[in-house]
């Protein structure tokens, strides 16, 4: 294998597009992050009393119109804002390149729960008269239709899926896109993960049902990771995507690389519909090192999953613990106490948020950690106000789902 | 229903499927699709809200009178006369 053969295989982030609850740009995202700014609010839901949400506020008639909006879905708006913001943030010759080489992949935690409730709903209204029911019900619930809605507004031809994998969808996006880069599919991948969960009263209602809806009088205190204080999960809605390309390709068209990701490993508890696994979720993250070539010391930040459900922290806290316990730097942080749980999007906004960390050297904070639970047994949790590292080198990013699935992603700081 | 009634209908059902259009300058003697962007998928949302509205039930070989905007006043007139 000749060298250029071996850097084919080197995945790298060239493009950044986000919406989430604290900005609609990376530059925003990670300013209100530093600042600890929540973007947790209250939101009305049919059938429930107001619920606390993370709504995102991006503008979606920036990339469409308003016909494409109506007939498309949240998700697809959410994915179609992002893809744009990514291309263009790329500088990809975007008219002149070959779009049958792009690939769209993006992970979603569910889709069609929305559209489905939406119609129910709208029958109710005519007796339950299903001669009402859209026949835009379909295209709108295809699982792949926020990857294809990406397709139409951008005019790429190339292969397109949704990824299902639950909350670990942002990490399982990502780490399609660099599968398929790799093994030769596609030449640019637009990858990462959404959501439009809140946009649907079941989610609340069940995770209500379950125990694990979080309720504050204050809504920027409702989202309490590995705090005793914690009352569950805030539900967020929001988009991470981002452009990889080989790295060759990148260097030849002197982009902006923001990050190579290095590592990644997804496995399953086997266990359990909802409650995590601290071992298999330890092996994961094991094995996105073995892949990367890295031992735990070679980690600055772990971003972590946690939801702010007890049992959850308590396993992802342990398992972070069982692999970096004699790490002498890493140090972890949480993305959901500002923002809440973006489901499908939570693990592509997560890592997509703390990239910058690469060039300031900063660790955003845990917010909301007045009063740390003792059982994590962490003691090196960024807790609430951002902590200077000097330099971050690597970021290693996890995000766990129900039915047992775990991912990690580790992205590496590019130096040539 | 007068026939001017049902016309400010079916003009309202368009914007609401077709809101980027402008409507103000629409030639009722002219197909839809010839002067708006109207696909199929557009096309059955105005079979579908006058359902919603109106109860009625249009069959699929009556669609080609909905053409234009007077081929469709002049077909739902009898069929909302009492509306």
């Amino acid at each position: 294998m000749t060298s250029s053969d071996r850097d084919d295989n080197r995945i790298v982030i060239t493009g950044v597009g986000l919406t989430s609850p604290i900005g609609d740009n990376l530059a925003d995202l990670r300013a209100n992050l530093l600042a600890g700014k929540s973007g947790v609010s209250r939101f009305e839901t049919r059938y429930m009393p107001p619920v606390l949400a993370g709504v995102c506020h991006f503008d979606t008639l920036k990339y469409q119109k308003r016909k494409e909006v109506r007939r498309g879905t949240r998700a697809g708006s959410v994915a179609i804002y992002c893809a744009n913001e990514a291309v263009i943030d790329s500088g990809l010759d975007w008219e002149n390149i070959d779009r049958s080489r792009v690939g769209v992949y993006l992970g979603i935690t569910e889709h069609g729960n929305v559209e489905t409730e939406n119609e129910i709903y709208e029958i109710s209204q005519f007796g339950n008269d299903t001669s009402v029911w859209s026949h835009h019900h379909n295209p709108r619930t295809v699982a792949n239709s926020p990857a294809g809605e990406v397709t139409l507004s951008l005019g790429i031809t190339g292969p397109h899926l949704t990824v299902g994998a639950a909350c670990a969808a942002g990490n399982a996006g990502f780490i399609q896109g660099v599968q398929m880069l790799r093994l030769g599919e596609v030449d640019q991948a637009i990858a990462g993960g959404v959501s439009e969960s809140i946009h649907t009263f079941g989610i609340f209602a069940s995770f209500k049902s379950q125990n694990a809806l979080a309720e504050h009088e204050d809504p920027a205190k409702a989202c309490r990771p590995f705090d005793t204080g914690r009352t569950g999960i805030v539900v967020a809605e929001g988009g991470g995507i981002c452009t990889l390309e080989r790295l060759p390709d990148a260097l030849a068209r002197g982009a902006k690389i923001y990050g190579e990701i290095v590592g990644y490993a997804m496995n399953s508890d086997a266990t359990d519909f909802v409650l995590p696994d601290r071992g298999r979720q330890a092996e994961c993250i094991r094995l996105a090192l073995k892949r990367a070539g890295m031992t735990p010391d070679d980690i600055d930040l772990v971003s972590s999953h946690a939801t702010a459900t007890e049992q959850g922290d308590i396993e992802e806290s342990t398992a972070i613990h069982e692999v970096f316990k004699d790490s002498r730097k890493v140090v972890v942080n949480n993305t959901k106490s500002f923002i809440g749980h973006a489901m499908g999007a939570a693990g592509a906004i997560e890592l997509l948020g703390n990239l910058p960390a690469f060039d300031d050297g900063i660790a955003h904070a845990t917010i909301n950690l007045d009063s740390p639970d003792p059982r994590i047994p962490l003691t090196c949790i960024v807790a609430n106000q951002p902590r200077h590292l000097g330099s971050v080198s690597c970021i290693l990013n996890n995000s766990f789902g129900m039915l047992g699935i775990n991912s990690t992603v580790i992205v590496r700081k590019y130096e040539g | 229903m007068a026939p001017e009634q049902i016309r400010q209908v079916v003009l309202d059902i368009l914007a609401k499927i077709a809101p980027d259009e402008d409507l103000s300058d629409l030639d009722d003697t002219v197909a839809f699709r010839e002067q708006m962007e109207l696909d199929s998928m557009d096309f059955l949302d105005i079979v579908m809200e006058l359902r919603k509205l109106y109860r009625i039930q249009i069959p699929e070989e009556d669609y080609t009178n909905l053409v234009t905007m007077q081929s469709t006043v002049d077909y739902l007139t009898p069929l909302l006369k009492d509306a």
